[in-house]
């Protein structure tokens, strides 16, 4: 096993980490002790990958992100979305951050979103992980609002709804619902998310005044449930097909089919004090 | 030999690692002034991004290709815009060799380099060997990952992308990373990080393997043989003595050209050049040629 070849000026290195093969046998344990080294690194380097790209799923992404799973193999991080953003919202993900490691994510009590007409960050995508289809700022869904009852304001009985007054699209994402009290007490307005028309922008959270807000913005899936087909509410339509499966049944439908102010609403009794 | 270098002025010889620190740095302070102080020339912003991928002027854009190819092994179509980058920033370094990225660019190059420095001047001592070859493992290892779990597998872990990025986009806790890699490459492997294991430095070495036009030249009339230029040279297997007098010049696809050779060759036998179509003088007989890429794999 030579370093170096006999006709080799002495005072130069030749390249030679690696000494020549000389046997099959040798070449044979290389190659094992190689692949055996080129699998269990490969193995090591995917679990780092797959579990930096699944640990943090809190990350609010920018308008037009695409789902998860394709927005992390099309993002390049380039970082010329936040370059983009005239608000500053954005930031690129650094190592040990709440977001894949580079990755573009905003945190709305800090700075929301704004929601340009003109959607710069998506046009300063290069690879089109921020969709280039999306046309409407109105249309994107980075998150959704839920709100904390037991620490709103407005839920609470005191007069806030600010929330639905900063709302971008207001009546559309945050509705409030009157509900009537007690004499001597004025009348609870109480706000509610509408997920069809939230886009999860987070305007809301920046603005509730609330020492930890009580309107936050999460990644739908993360707070949203759904009904599941095979339940039937024959009461709510004539085919008995199950709300939420059809385009024009909206939350806003159930509203208008629902019984007197201060009634619970179908699907919200269980917010009612008396439950 | 220490006549001749004190002959020259100092500064003269430090021309190439001044020059290539200048252009390191000021890619950064292009991409760091663009974003924190709206530089702009004709009032569009000078250059917008990272590495990875970037905007110069509002209009071209420009991307790693290397990132781009990963992206595509991941199974998802890419908008012409970064296809058109990368395929310009290959195009540029195909024609001035792949990796002249790594030494005038590359940013983790200026940690490595300081590494490499103490290596030499304080420490001397690896503590094991790793084969020169094992970047091509680790890029093919990257590629084929890429495929597997659909995420642009070296992107996802790079220290390259993540001190570029903090450095532009503010810091986190990726210099962590380029500690790790500064202790490696000065206490553990001598250039361990650029010269063996980064399967971006591996990616440009094979573009522009063949096509690359800025060469290393090498005059064996003067040459006398002393081996200060593998002394110093980040990728010494590429000063092979017997394939610089068959060619003439460097023509591995691992030579950064950074030049560090350059000025320490006391009798003036590399420099710059173009590249030779013909190889050189040829005095080396064939049969030993045949010994020779035995050797050099």
């Amino acid at each position: 096993m030579c370093r170096t070849h006999p006709s080799e000026p002495s005072a130069f290195i030749t390249s030679g980490d690696s000494p020549i093969m000389t046997t099959r046998r040798g070449f044979i344990q290389k190659t094992i002790q190689g692949a055996a080294v080129a699998t269990s690194g490969g193995m090591l380097w995917s679990y780092l990958v797959i579990q930096n790209a699944r640990a943090e799923p809190l990350a609010l992404r920018p308008p037009g992100a695409l789902p998860d799973a394709d927005f992390n193999a099309l993002c390049i991080k380039c970082g010329r979305c936040v370059v983009a953003c005239p608000y500053d919202t954005l930031t690129l993900a650094a190592l040990a951050d709440r977001a894949p490691l580079g990755t573009p994510y905003f945190e709305p009590r800090q700075i929301p979103c704004y929601l340009c007409h003109d959607i710069p960050c998506k046009v300063a995508c290069p690879t089109g992980a921020l969709s280039p289809t999306l046309e409407n700022v109105m249309d994107s869904r980075m998150g959704l609002a839920f709100i904390d009852t037991e620490h709103c304001l407005s839920w609470q009985g005191l007069r806030c709804e600010i929330c639905y007054r900063v709302c971008p699209l207001r009546d559309k994402a945050i509705r409030v619902e009157t509900r009537r009290r007690e004499l001597s007490k004025h009348a609870m307005l109480l706000p509610i998310v509408l997920s069809e028309g939230c886009t999860g922008c987070g305007i809301c959270e920046n603005a509730c005044p609330t020492e930890i807000a009580a309107i936050k913005v999460l990644p739908a899936e993360l707070i949203q449930g759904k009904i599941g087909d095979h339940f039937r509410m024959g009461w709510k339509q004539a085919d008995g097909a199950t709300p939420g499966s059809g385009p024009g049944d909206t939350w806003k439908g159930q509203m208008d089919a629902a019984p007197a102010q201060g009634q619970a609403p179908g699907l919200d009794y269980l917010n009612e004090p008396e439950f | 030999m220490a006549t001749k270098r004190q002959t020259t002025p100092a500064l003269w010889n430090w021309r190439y690692l001044i020059l290539r620190r200048v252009v390191q740095i000021g890619v950064l302070l292009l991409f760091f002034g663009t974003l924190h102080w709206g530089w702009s020339l004709f009032g569009l912003p000078l250059l917008s991004g990272n590495l990875s991928a970037s905007e110069v002027l509002g209009q071209v854009t420009l991307a790693d290709p290397f990132a781009t190819l990963q992206i595509l092994l991941t199974g998802h179509g890419l908008q012409a815009e970064v296809l058109l980058g990368a395929a310009l920033v290959l195009g540029v370094f195909v024609i001035l060799g792949g990796r002249v990225w790594c030494s005038w660019v590359c940013p983790v190059n200026l940690v490595t380099d300081v590494a490499g420095v103490l290596h030499r001047k304080t420490w001397r001592k690896n503590l094991f060997a790793l084969p020169h070859h094992l970047r091509y493992t680790v890029l093919a290892l990257a590629l084929l990952l890429s495929v597997l779990i659909g995420l642009p597998a070296f992107e996802w872990v790079s220290p390259i992308g993540a001190m570029h990025r903090e450095i532009i986009f503010g810091l986190g806790l990726g210099w962590t990373a380029l500690v790790g890699l500064f202790l490696f490459d000065w206490l553990v492997v001598k250039h361990g990080w650029c010269g063996h294991l980064c399967p971006l430095g591996a990616f440009y070495s094979l573009v522009g393997r063949h096509t690359a036009q800025i060469r290393v030249k090498f005059d064996q009339s003067t040459c006398n043989g002393c081996g200060d230029c593998q002394a110093i040279c980040p990728e010494p297997q590429v000063l092979n003595l017997k394939r610089l007098a068959r060619d003439g010049q460097v023509l591995s696809g691992e030579c950064t050209n950074c030049a560090r050779c350059i000025p320490i060759c006391p009798e003036k036998s590399l420099a710059f050049g173009w590249r030779l179509t013909q190889p050189g003088s040829g005095s080396v007989p064939a049969q030993h040629r045949l010994i020779m890429k035995e050797d050099n794999p």
